[in-house]
């Protein structure tokens, strides 16, 4: 960059690129969270897109957004509004019009606002005086024709050129925040080895908005954001789907097991099932099943058989596993069901984050069912949680449910890599000489576990089902004999309490509320509470990520503060969880079910609102 | 109990102490005792036997068995079973199922896993009716059949088991009674001897809610007119004085008499089963009263790769020059940085 270039600093910002989904908007999105990620920035990413693969163009319904909220310091969230606006079309200034600072930079195709385009976007005039964007720096870029024109010389046609369009305002959004383009060329360069001319294409359009956008006045002085301060270590970019698949390889390893995954696709919980299929070359079997119903039942297959077994799915896919949990509750075998939240109910909101299973995930089987149920909470996390889940179902010989959320899947965050040695061991009750002769529902005393016998194993032999068994493994209906088992399957999840870390408060020990999150509303919770701990209100965080059993210190820590509130998106069912675990306290509520993670501000708000009331 | 320190078993070893609860004279009993004499014959250790249900009288089958037992839910265990092939490949593993649970509500299961060539031994008892319901019609009732929710004779038309497995380009099919012990034994030795998916149809007497369905052509007076035993390499006749066979007419088979019009025993269709084209054994499967008589034995066994094959070799092949062997190299594989130094 030449030495005349204007360069203001800045502690951190949020870009949101927005397009049609067929625009490329991820990648693009992708590209500079990794960049930034790269260079040393923290960061979180939002990815926000349609059901449909190529919803109708140009309509706000087929608007796929890609937020990235980077800086030095205070990144907890893909934060709340952004300070540059991409929009590849008017539907998406309609669509993002409300989540842009007042002062925001807009970034947008001139040449994709024709009037048909505006009128899709069912705008009447110029979308820019429709919105209230006045105080807003707005930059009409002509991106399709200066496209074209750098590519003139490739002999491409323009339909195959235009689809750098992406890379075109990535190149002028690396510009504006002074990034190198080396990362996103070795990118293309390694994804296109095969094919060098789409690789070159790319680079140039690239290049080429740089270059562009070294021209515009709007866009200057650039802005520079400095590294974070991260603690040493060596770091990469995660999303949470990628995280909770490797959390599995890593307990696999640890305690020695083959890992099986019996899943079927399904939005957004597909992509722990590919990045399982990826890993043969660490003997990762899966099995894409024919339903969800036979994706569980193969996994108790192989928990039956002595692998580390995994089911993932979201929501109406866990309704179908229903009676496959029970099963697994009955046969008291380790696996882990993986449920990726979305907008519910039924198909309800696909592509959207919701953390409205919650109920399902603790009751929705028949008869007397308990699970352990834990909920990831931020992407990198979820490693650390399908870690503990099969730590727990291992050494515990029961189903546990991790539940994630679309928001978490997607979105990514750098991470410092653990180092295998550092994890905690995992030693499943397998069957030995000590249990003989072997009673398949004998207990260990302290965890209540059931031994684990793996067919192959001589003197072993038993059955293992969904009908209620005696101690030793017989078909039983006596009414003593099934209220036994029923309570020594509830005592076994009630002992995984010990397991469990206690809770942790974000903030003083005590004061005047206490915001409760759990899973992966935590981030924008966190924003909300340092900016009122700053103003001088009395407000602490606790996150949960253990939903069943709860901590043990849970009542102890709730007792320390005059207000409770819970926050989540749904109704109330971690509130009503709450009154019914831990009663004798008066939870307040803050719900959103719109899709769509808090906002800090929307917390805040509400936050005062419940301090003020009497 | 001890470790089976010989693979030199008796039927009796497969025996264990659990009462067995299926009604007298149901046809389960024979059957229970046929697969205890396969087992004594196949050169396995008894701890290597798996054997997986799903719901109804059938899938009590693996508590009377002294081996390993998984008793899953209604219509699963094909899906259930899969999983412990999979994971273990060196196991034997059994899926015992009845026409409800592995054609109705198991219906999806029962036709991928054929498809998967999952190396298990699927018998499927067919009595046409739910017992353990207490008599309703199931996929395999004959149209019309009055039960308890069909009072006026069912409307459906009903699966026919092996045309199943066929259009599953299924690679074992064979079809046995409940009564001929020998036959059994020797159909389940084979199935269990076929690498791949193998589906066994057990013509199968439910004593109290359809009583001699099967009677029409294998009763006792009938049975040797009305049924052919098929083996391989051998030709297709039957009847009591042997003077009957099959020969193709077009597309069709059609019952020939051995001495009449010209035709000679050397005529007569012989049996290929590890022919790859399933059309003939289509048509074999398909054979019925009064048309053709209804055949028995093993109709295909056709050799090829299982999943599990398939699988170990993608893996093996994979991690032979794989740059990540652990999940300490995965963590640190590319992109990642350093950073706060």
């Amino acid at each position: 960059m030449a030495k005349s270039v204007k360069v203001v600093s800045k502690e951190k910002a949020v870009i949101l690129f927005s397009g049609d989904s067929g625009d490329g908007i991820q990648l693009a999105g992708t590209l500079f969270a990794d960049t930034a990620a790269h260079y040393g920035n923290d960061l979180i990413t939002f990815p926000d897109f349609p059901a449909e693969i190529r919803a109708p163009q140009g309509t706000v319904g087929g608007v796929s957004g890609f937020q990235i909220h980077f800086g030095k310091t205070g990144i907890d969230s893909p934060g709340d509004y952004a300070d540059v606006l991409v929009a590849m079309n008017p539907a998406a200034i309609k669509a993002n019009a409300d989540r842009v600072k007042p002062t925001a930079t807009i970034i947008y195709d001139s040449d994709n606002f024709t009037a048909r385009n505006i009128e899709k976007a069912s705008y009447t005039g110029d979308p820019f005086a429709g919105e209230k964007l006045g105080n807003c720096n707005v930059v009409a870029a002509p991106v399709s024709s200066m496209v074209k024109e750098a590519l003139k010389e490739s002999g491409m046609d323009s339909r195959t050129a235009l689809r750098t369009k992406n890379m075109f305002v990535l190149g002028m959004v690396f510009r504006l925040f002074d990034r190198k383009l080396d990362f996103t060329e070795n990118f293309f360069d390694t994804k296109f080895a095969d094919r060098p001319e789409i690789a070159e294409a790319n680079k140039t359009v690239l290049r080429a908005g740089y270059n562009y956008a070294g021209t515009v006045e709007a866009l200057s002085p650039v802005i520079s954001i400095p590294p974070a301060s991260l603690p040493p270590g060596r770091y990469r970019n995660i999303n949470g789907n990628t995280a909770t698949a490797w959390g599995f390889l890593a307990a696999a390893e640890k305690a020695g097991l083959e890992i099986f995954a019996g899943s079927y696709p399904i939005t957004p919980a597909t992509g722990i099932l590919e990045e399982f299929a990826a890993r043969r070359d660490l003997g990762v079997k899966t099995f894409q099943a024919e339903d969800e119903i036979a994706g569980i039942c193969a996994a108790l297959g192989a928990a039956f058989a002595g692998s580390l077994a995994v089911t993932s799915t979201s929501g109406p896919g866990l309704a179908l596993k229903s009676e496959a949990i029970g099963l697994a509750v009955m046969a008291e075998l380790p696996v882990v069901i993986v449920n990726v939240q979305r907008g519910g109910p039924s198909t309800g909101l696909p592509t959207k984050t919701e953390q409205a299973d919650l109920m399902q995930a603790l009751y929705g089987r028949n008869g007397e069912s308990p699970v352990v149920v834990l909920a990831a909470g931020s992407p990198s996390g979820c490693f650390h949680f399908a870690y503990e889940a099969a730590r727990i179902a291992l050494e515990h010989m029961t189903p546990v449910i991790l539940l994630t959320d679309g928001y978490l899947a997607n979105g990514s965050e750098p991470w410092r890599i653990p180092e295998m040695k550092d994890l905690p061991p995992i030693r499943p009750p397998f069957a030995g000489k000590g249990e003989m002769p072997f009673m398949p529902y004998g207990r260990n005393s302290s965890t209540l576990a059931r031994y684990w016998a793996i067919p192959g194993t001589g003197g072993f032999e038993h059955h293992v089902g969904g009908l209620e068994k005696t101690p030793a493994g017989i078909v039983s209906y006596l009414p003593e004999n099934h209220e036994l088992m029923v309570r020594q399957r509830a005592d076994k999840i009630a002992a995984v309490r010990e397991k469990v870390a206690d809770l942790k408060v974000c903030g003083r020990d005590s004061g005047d509320l206490l915001i409760v999150g759990w899973g992966g509303s935590g981030g924008y919770i966190v924003s909300a509470v340092k900016e009122l701990q700053s103003e001088g209100f009395s407000v602490s965080y606790a996150n949960f990520n253990y939903i069943n059993p709860l901590p043990g210190n849970t009542r102890e820590v709730f007792g320390r503060f005059r207000k409770i509130a819970v926050a989540e998106l749904n109704l109330g069912q971690f509130a009503s969880w709450l009154r019914s675990q831990c009663s004798g306290f008066r939870y307040e509520q803050i719900n959103k079910v719109q899709g769509l993670p808090f906002r800090a501000g929307e917390i805040r708000e509400k936050c005062i609102e419940i301090l003020k009331s009497v | 109990m001890t470790a089976s320190d010989s693979y030199q078993h008796t039927a009796d070893d497969f025996k264990n102490n659990q009462e067995v609860r299926w009604c007298p004279g149901c046809g389960n009993h024979a059957i229970l005792n046929a697969v205890r004499k396969a087992l004594a014959q196949l050169d396995i250790p008894r701890e290597k036997f798996v054997f997986v249900s799903g719901i109804g009288c059938s899938s009590r089958f693996p508590y009377y068995m002294n081996t390993y037992g998984f008793h899953g839910i209604h219509g699963r265990a094909a899906a259930i079973a899969s999983g412990i092939c999979i994971a273990n490949p060196g196991l034997s593993v059994w899926q015992i199922t009845g026409d409800g649970d592995a054609l109705a509500i198991g219906g999806n299961h029962f036709i991928h896993v054929i498809r998967r060539n999952i190396d298990m031994n699927i018998l499927l008892f067919n009595n046409q009716i739910y017992g353990m319901t207490k008599g309703q019609y199931s996929p395999t009732s004959g149209k019309g059949l009055v039960t308890r929710t069909s009072p006026f004779g069912t409307i459906e038309e009903p699966f026919s088991v092996g045309e199943l497995v066929m259009g599953g380009r299924g690679s074992f099919f064979a079809r046995a009674t409940d009564y001929n012990i020998s036959l059994s034994t020797e159909i389940y030795v084979e199935a269990a001897r076929h690498r791949g998916c193998s589906v066994v149809e057990v013509l199968q007497n439910c004593v109290i809610f359809n009583d001699g369905i099967h009677d029409l052509m294998t009763g006792r007076e009938v049975r040797d007119e009305r049924t052919i035993i098929l083996r391989h390499g051998e030709a297709m006749i039957f009847g009591r004085e042997k003077d009957r066979g099959l020969m193709l007419d077009g597309f069709k088979l059609k019952v020939v008499k051995i001495g009449e019009n010209g035709i000679s025993a050397g005529d007569i269709l012989v049996h290929d089963a590890k022919e790859p084209d399933p059309a003939i054994h289509y048509l074999l499967a398909g054979m019925r009263y009064p048309d053709h008589p209804l055949a028995l034995g093993v109709i295909r066994s056709v050799d090829g790769k299982t999943y599990e094959d398939e699988l170990e070799e993608q893996i093996t092949d994979i991690r032979r020059d794989a740059e990540i062997k652990s999940v300490d190299d995965l963590l640190n594989s590319e992109p990642v940085w350093e950073a706060g130094h």
